[in-house]
């Protein structure tokens, strides 16, 4: 495992910078669309619940796709110890996804929708996202050289790579008639690309964490292990066919759902698996001195057992008929989105980003804090949506149903606590990656003007 | 356990069952011939223009700000929807939208309504977690 190099990995850190500050607008957005739960109308005339919702699902995939990506282009010439194919095309890539996430975000506010659920924009905006994949799949397979011997982690970003681009394209199926002209056709095709979608997201994330745990451990005993390969080869098969746990209740091909059903959700216990064996090997002195990336993957680690046991109630379609269209199917996405995808993110960014020209040390309090608030909070909020959908569920399934806006009412003080612990939880990211974005934004001018970079190494953690 | 020539063979053969299982999905759609109105088709076009999907559920996916619309049409009939759209909510803008568009969102949700039910009540829980309606 070759040294990181900043000057080298420059171009694939702006990805990171850029992903912190969409992480930041989408919490903003998600608050925002909270305060609409509690104040009917808020907003109505301008920012609609319809134009909000997308602004913050958008922010939050393309804070998840940034990072990762960025943490692929990094861990990726760490791991070769050599230049990305073209640093050019990493560029390209940046601009056109930097144009094409502005371009969705003002088309959303001013009205322009692709409808789907849940990750939507119109489909003109999708082709640019679609040829800067592109792009990012020729310098992956260039730089990448030869799959013989490859740990486990590039086969996990390969797959990922590949699995985004089917399923991104597969999403927009839609636009034919032959596909759309039914609800039934239209919505298993739609969430078929969807449920892969989110694995191969997941691929480049848990690939990234892995390369990050080899590098802690100062070990590839893990990555290139018969363990890992079977892991993430039964990862991948979740991935491809695991996704009909989101239509059971679909009017669609029973042997969707009887499939999904026997082999769904099983991709969290492998992480919390490779997690766990590997925190078992490391040393205290290799864990302090990357304390702060240490500390997001344990709060990771804790995530994946709460989501895990959530997914398999879940994945069990007698009881997902009574969770589904529940907030409990928020819960657990929240969980898997910020308690996973998030934190695990948040390690990577602190590995990659930490050598910075100016010091961390007067954060220290603040990202304590911060740490702490976040995971206090998402607890908090992960409760209350579970709350919510309890009572929801009851409502679904009682034979004298009040009216809807009669159970909204009775979910009101989960909305209340929902909504206060979102604030709390998005203070407490700012503060976590504040310093983060502030050293790295300052230190990025100061290296472009000077062309030198003095790195000041050091964890806020610690 | 897992040699490089394993690993391309299972690599490969996940894949191809992948892709079998992706094209035999898009050619053998669980609703065949479909006859679906200009209206309808228009009408789910509305249905995505005005983003409904980010407040309605259909079949229990969507948001969670406005009831699930599955079976609406038929359990409610197409005047009660209109005045909804028609005048909105505390929580739903008035969309204004013209009379061809309503009448094209009325013959899509008339067109979902008929394409199965989603109420959980209706669905039965088999002995092996399976449920059947």
């Amino acid at each position: 495992m070759a040294p990181s190099n900043s000057k080298q990995e420059a171009p694939s850190r702006l990805f990171i910078i850029a992903a912190l500050v969409l992480l930041g607008t989408g919490m903003f957005w998600g608050v925002t669309g909270g305060l609409q739960y509690l104040i009917p109308g808020f907003l109505k005339s301008y920012l609609p619940f319809q134009k909000i919702r997308p602004l913050h699902v958008s922010s939050v995939v393309f804070w998840i796709i940034f990072s990762s990506t960025g943490a692929v282009f990094t861990y990726l010439q760490q791991h070769t110890g050599k230049k990305i194919y073209s640093r050019l095309l990493i560029k390209i890539q940046l601009i056109i996804f930097s144009l094409s996430v502005i371009a969705i975000l003002i088309s959303y506010c001013a009205g322009i929708f692709g409808g789907r659920e849940y990750w939507e924009f119109h489909p003109i905006l999708a082709l640019p996202i679609v040829a800067g994949w592109i792009l990012f799949l020729i310098n992956f397979i260039k730089s990448a050289g030869s799959f013989r011997n490859q740990p486990v982690y590039v086969w996990m970003w390969f797959t990922g790579i590949l699995f985004f681009l089917f399923t991104f394209l597969e999403s927009y199926l839609w636009i034919f008639p032959y596909f759309r002209n039914n609800v039934v056709n239209d919505m298993t095709v739609q969430w078929k690309s969807y449920g892969a979608m989110v694995g191969s997201w997941n691929m480049l994330i848990y690939g990234s964490s892995i390369f990050l745990m080899d590098k802690i451990s100062n070990s590839k005993n893990y990555s290139h292990s018969s363990m890992a390969f079977l892991l993430y080869f039964i990862g991948l098969f979740n991935l491809m066919f695991n996704w009909g746990h989101h239509i059971y209740t679909l009017p669609t091909h029973n042997y969707i759902k009887h499939i999904s059903y026997a082999i769904s959700m099983t991709e969290l216990f492998i992480l919390g698996r490779i997690i766990f064996n590997w925190r078992a090997s490391v040393s205290a002195a290799k864990k302090n001195f990357h304390k702060t990336a240490y500390r997001f993957l344990v709060a990771a680690d804790a995530w994946i057992f709460l989501t895990l046991l959530l997914a398999i109630i879940m994945s069990v379609p007698g009881i997902n008929l009574y969770t589904h269209g529940t907030h409990i199917t928020v819960a657990h996405t929240m969980g898997a989105t910020i308690g996973i995808n998030s934190f695990l993110l948040l390690a990577i960014a602190f590995d990659i980003l930490n050598d910075t020209c100016l010091s961390f040390e007067p954060y220290k309090k603040l990202f304590n804090r911060g740490y702490w608030l976040a995971n206090i909070s998402l607890f908090v909020f992960w409760i209350s949506l579970i709350g919510a959908g309890v009572v929801k569920a009851k409502w679904q399934l009682s034979t004298s149903q009040i009216p809807f806006s009669s159970m909204m009412l009775q979910l009101r003080p989960f909305f209340i606590v929902f909504f206060i612990s979102g604030v709390v939880m998005m203070t407490g990211f700012l503060c976590i990656i504040y310093p983060l974005l502030k050293n790295n934004v300052l230190c990025y001018f100061k290296f472009k003007t000077t062309g030198k970079i003095q790195t000041h190494y050091y964890s806020p953690a610690a | 356990m897992f040699t490089e020539k394993r690993k391309n063979i299972i690599a490969a053969l996940l894949i191809v069952a992948f892709l079998s299982y992706s094209f035999f999905l898009y050619l053998s759609l669980p609703v065949k011939n479909i006859s679906v109105s200009k209206e309808t088709s228009k009408g789910k076009l509305v249905w995505q223009q005005y983003n409904c999907n980010a407040c309605h559920q259909v079949y229990g996916l969507g948001g969670y700000l406005g009831p699930d619309l599955t079976n609406t049409y038929s359990l409610r009939g197409p005047a009660y929807i209109k005045a909804f759209v028609q005048n909105g909510t505390a929580t739903m803008p008035n969309f204004d939208l013209n009379e061809k568009e309503v009448s094209a969102l009325l013959a899509y949700l008339r067109d979902i309504a008929a394409s199965g039910k989603g109420d959980p009540r209706t669905f039965t829980i088999n002995n092996n977690g399976t449920i059947q309606q």
